[in-house]
C-alpha cells in the first residue's frame, strides 16, 4: 500500500463521506487514490478558497470534520483564507496539500511553498510528513485534534514521493489518539460551578450571551432548556444566531455595533452578564474595559486562553459548553424570582423592534422586507448562508428563523464570498435541507465561479442577491468617516441573469416591494437552483 | 518585571518556529529565549524571559498551552528559581592591561578561554545582572565581541516541573 492508499484508507476509518478539492501535480498520487473509493464523493471546486468554505459549510451542519485537499504551491495559498476563516469561527477542517518530493523541500522548485510555516498562525495545527508510515497515526490525530476541544482547521502537507512511497508493513489505524500536550478540559470544576449557579441565583438582573461556541459543542438544547429555566434573557453574537428561534420569548437579538437595539440595552443594563462560548470580540462588545467595570462576568468556554483575553472574568468556568450546561441544569435552578420585571421590560423593547416599519424608494426593494417576508416562509430547519458586507448587517438584523434553521456566516475573519461555497457545503452534507444563501453584488462577484458545482450536482440551492451595484459597507463608512465613496462602485459588474442563464439557473429580478412575496415564494418553491436579484437603493445603510 | 517562564516541548522540527512565531502575533516581547535538550532526548526545555506588562504574563501561558507540542509551561518565581546564562567576551588585552583584566577576572569568577598578544576571551555564567556588570567593567579595555546565550532556569529545591 503506498502512502497515498493509506491516506485514503486512512479517512475512510474516519468515516469521511466527502472531499472538495481541486487536483494539480503534487496532489495527483492522492487523487488518483481516491478515484479507487467511490463511497468517497468528491467536489471540484473552481478556486481552491472554496473548498475550505465548502468544507465549513460541510462541517457546520453535520456536526462532523470538513475535509478539503489541493495541490502544492498556489493550490495552497489559495486555500489558506479557507482555512483562516475556519480559524477564526473555530470549525474542524483538515485540509490536506501535496507538497514537492521531500529532497527537494526548501530549493524554491516548480511550486513549491512552505504551507506548515504560512498556516501556523491561522491553523489550530500542522503535519509535514516525512514517511509514509505515519500517515496512518498522523491522520488519527489531525481528525482527534480539529474535532476536539475548541474545533479548529488542521493542516497535513505530504511530499509527493511520500505519497508514493511503499508501506513498510501492513495497514494498521489506530485506536487511539495519544498526544501529551494536547488534553482539552471537558467537566467544568465542581467548586466553580457552584459558585456560578450562586452568582446567578443572587443576580437581578443577569443576561446570557451566547457565541459560536455552543454550537460548536452542539449545545444549542441544553442553552434554551437552562435560560427557560431560570428564565433568564439571552443575546447572541453574530456566530450565535439562530441559537434560539428569532420569536423565543427569551431572546433579545445579536448584540455590537450592528445589533440590535434590545440585545444592547440588555447588555449595557445587566447586572450579571454569563458568557457562554463566546471570546467577546470587538465587534460584539466595543469596550469590554466599561461593561466588566459595571457588572460582574462570568465565562463559560472550553477554551481557557479566551478567559482573560478580551475581558476579565470574575468566574471563569472552563470546560466543554454542552457538559457544563448540562452542570448547571442539574442543580435544578429555578426562575430569579427579582428578574421578571426586568424581563417584561426587554420584551416588550423586543416586540416594538421586530415589529418596526421599513422604509420604501419606489423602484428599489428594502432588503429587511424582503429578509422578514424569507423568514416567515423558509421551512422551520432552513440553512441561510449569508455573506459579509452589508448583506450581512441586513440578515441579522432582520432575517426571521425558526427553532431548528442555522444561520452561518463567517462572523470571525468576515470573508466575502463564503456564503455560496458554505451553502454547496451545506447542501452536499444535507441534501434535503432547504438552504438559501443571502449575497450583496460584491460578494457573489466573488464566489460566482462556484455556480459550476452547483450545475455540476445540480444543486437545489436559492440565492438572494442584493444588488446596489456598490462595495455598500464600506461605501457607508467612507461616507461617515472619510473624505467619500472612493473605488467602491461595482461597474463592469455583469448582467447576474445572464451569468446564472450561462449556469443554467432560472433567476428573477425584483424592484418594488409588492413583487417581494411572490418572488421570495417562486424562489423557494420552485425547485432546482435559482438566482433572485433584489435592486436595492444605493444609498440605503444598514442604519436605516 | 520580568518573568521567567519553562516550558517543556516535543523535541520536533518546527517547535521554536511555532513558539517564536507566537509570540510575534500575539504581540508578546520575548527579552530573552534559550532552548536545550532534556534528560530526555525527546524533550526540550525551553527558557523564556518576558516583560510582564498589562499581565502578559497569564495570556502567554496560556497560548503556549494550546501548542498541541507544548507539554507544560510553568512560570517560575523569581525568588524560587535559579536562572544563568552564559557570556563569552573576547577584550583588547595588551601587556600593560593584561593585569587589570585578570583582576577583575578573579572578583567576578570568570574564566581565561583564550589568549593572545592583543586580545583575550573570557567566558562568565552568571546571573544576568551580574553578567551586565562584568561586561560594564570590560568596557574600558574595548571590547571585540560577545555572545550571551540568554538564561536558562530552573527551580530551587526537589521539585520539578
Amino acid at each position: 500500500m503506498t502512502g497515498a492508499q493509506a491516506l485514503i484508507e486512512s479517512l475512510k476509518r474516519e468515516q469521511v463521506e466527502h472531499l472538495f478539492g481541486y487536483a494539480g501535480a503534487t496532489i495527483c498520487p492522492a487523487v488518483d487514490a481516491l478515484s479507487a473509493s467511490p463511497e468517497i464523493g468528491y467536489t471540484l471546486v473552481r478556486t481552491e478558497q472554496n473548498a475550505g468554505h465548502m468544507a465549513s459549510g460541510y462541517a457546520r451542519v453535520s456536526g462532523k470534520v470538513g475535509v478539503c485537499m489541493v495541490t502544492s504551491g498556489p493550490g495552497a495559498t489559495n486555500l489558506m483564507t479557507g482555512i483562516a476563516t475556519a480559524y477564526m469561527d473555530s470549525i474542524p477542517l483538515v485540509a490536506v496539500t501535496g507538497q514537492v518530493p521531500s529532497h527537494l523541500l526548501g530549493r524554491d522548485i516548480f511550486q513549491e511553498v512552505d504551507i506548515t510555516g504560512a498556516v501556523a498562525p491561522f491553523s489550530k495545527h500542522s503535519y509535514l510528513v516525512k514517511d509514509a508510515n505515519e500517515i496512518p497515526r498522523i491522520v488519527k490525530e489531525a481528525f482527534h485534534i480539529a474535532s476536539t476541544g475548541r474545533p479548529g482547521p488542521v493542516l497535513i502537507d505530504i511530499p509527493i514521493d511520500v505519497q508514493n512511497q511503499e508501506l513498510s508493513g501492513t495497514f494498521v489505524y489506530p485506536d487511539q489518539v495519544n498526544i501529551r500536550g494536547y488534553k482539552p478540559s471537558v467537566k467544568g470544576h465542581d467548586l466553580q460551578i457552584k459558585r456560578v449557579a450562586e452568582a446567578i441565583a443572587q443576580s437581578k438582573q443577569p443576561v446570557i450571551l451566547a457565541g459560536g461556541g455552543v454550537f460548536l459543542a452542539h449545545a444549542a438544547e441544553e442553552l434554551e432548556l437552562l435560560a427557560e429555566k431560570m428564565s433568564v434573557p439571552v443575546v447572541t453574537t453574530m456566530m450565535g444566531l439562530s441559537l434560539l428561534p428569532t420569536e423565543h420569548p427569551l431572546n433579545m437579538g445579536m448584540i455590537g455595533a450592528h445589533g440590535n437595539v434590545c440585545a444592547n440595552k440588555a447588555l449595557s443594563k445587566s447586572d450579571l452578564l454569563i458568557l457562554v462560548g463566546s471570546r467577546a470580540a470587538d465587534r460584539a462588545i466595543l469596550s469590554p474595559d466599561v461593561i466588566q467595570e459595571r457588572m460582574a462576568t462570568i465565562h463559560i468556554d472550553v477554551d481557557p486562553a479566551e478567559i482573560g483575553k478580551n475581558m476579565r472574568a470574575a468566574i471563569p468556568l472552563v470546560g466543554d459548553v454542552k457538559t457544563i450546561l448540562r452542570q448547571l441544569a442539574a442543580r435544578k435552578p429555578k426562575p430569579l424570582p427579582e428578574s421578571q420585571e426586568w424581563l417584561s421590560h426587554l420584551q416588550e423593547r423586543r416586540r416594538e423592534e421586530l415589529g418596526r416599519s421599513f422604509p420604501q424608494r419606489e423602484g428599489y426593494v428594502f432588503p429587511g422586507r424582503l429578509l422578514r417576508v424569507l423568514g416567515e416562509k423558509l421551512e422551520e430547519d432552513a440553512a441561510v448562508c449569508v455573506d459579509v458586507g452589508q448583506n450581512q448587517i441586513w440578515a441579522c438584523k432582520h432575517l426571521t428563523v425558526r427553532a431548528q434553521a442555522r444561520f452561518l456566516t463567517s462572523g470571525g475573519l468576515g470573508t466575502m464570498g463564503y456564503a455560496l461555497p458554505a451553502a454547496i457545503g451545506v447542501k452536499v452534507a444535507q441534501p434535503r435541507r432547504q438552504t438559501v444563501v443571502v449575497c450583496g453584488d460584491g460578494s457573489f462577484q466573488m464566489a460566482m465561479n462556484e455556480l459550476a458545482a452547483i450545475r455540476a450536482a445540480e444543486m437545489d440551492v436559492k440565492i438572494i442577491l442584493f444588488r446596489n451595484q456598490v462595495l455598500g459597507l464600506v461605501n457607508q463608512i467612507q461616507k461617515t468617516d472619510y473624505s467619500g465613496p472612493f473605488g467602491v462602485a461595482l461597474d463592469g459588474s455583469p448582467d447576474f441573469r445572464t451569468i446564472a442563464d450561462a449556469y443554467g439557473l432560472e433567476s428573477t429580478t425584483v424592484s418594488s416591494e409588492e413583487q417581494v412575496d411572490f418572488a421570495v415564494e417562486e424562489l423557494l418553491h420552485t425547485p432546482g437552483g435559482r438566482l433572485l436579484i433584489v435592486n436595492v437603493h444605493p444609498d440605503t445603510t444598514t442604519n436605516d | 518585571m520580568k518573568q521567567t517562564i519553562s516550558v517543556l516541548v516535543e523535541n520536533r522540527a518546527g517547535v521554536l518556529n511555532r513558539i517564536t512565531g507566537l509570540f510575534s502575533r500575539r504581540a508578546f516581547n520575548i527579552e530573552s529565549l534559550a532552548v536545550g535538550i532534556t534528560d530526555d532526548p525527546a524533550i526540550s526545555r525551553i527558557t523564556i524571559i518576558v516583560d510582564n506588562g498589562n499581565n502578559v504574563v497569564e495570556q502567554v501561558e496560556k497560548q503556549l498551552n494550546k501548542l498541541v507540542e507544548v507539554i507544560k509551561v510553568r512560570t517560575l518565581e523569581p525568588e524560587s528559581l535559579i536562572g544563568r546564562e552564559l557570556m563569552i567576551l573576547k577584550v583588547n588585552a595588551s601587556n600593560k592591561t593584561r593585569q587589570d583584566i585578570m583582576a577583575i577576572c578573579d572578583i567576578m569568577g570568570a574564566k581565561v578561554d583564550d589568549i593572545s598578544p592583543t586580545s583575550m576571551t573570557l567566558e562568565l555564567s552568571d546571573t544576568p545582572e551580574r553578567i551586565d556588570i562584568f561586561e560594564s567593567m570590560m568596557r574600558p579595555f574595548s571590547i571585540l565581541e560577545v555572545a550571551r546565550t540568554g538564561v536558562i532556569a530552573v527551580q530551587k529545591g526537589g521539585g520539578k516541573i
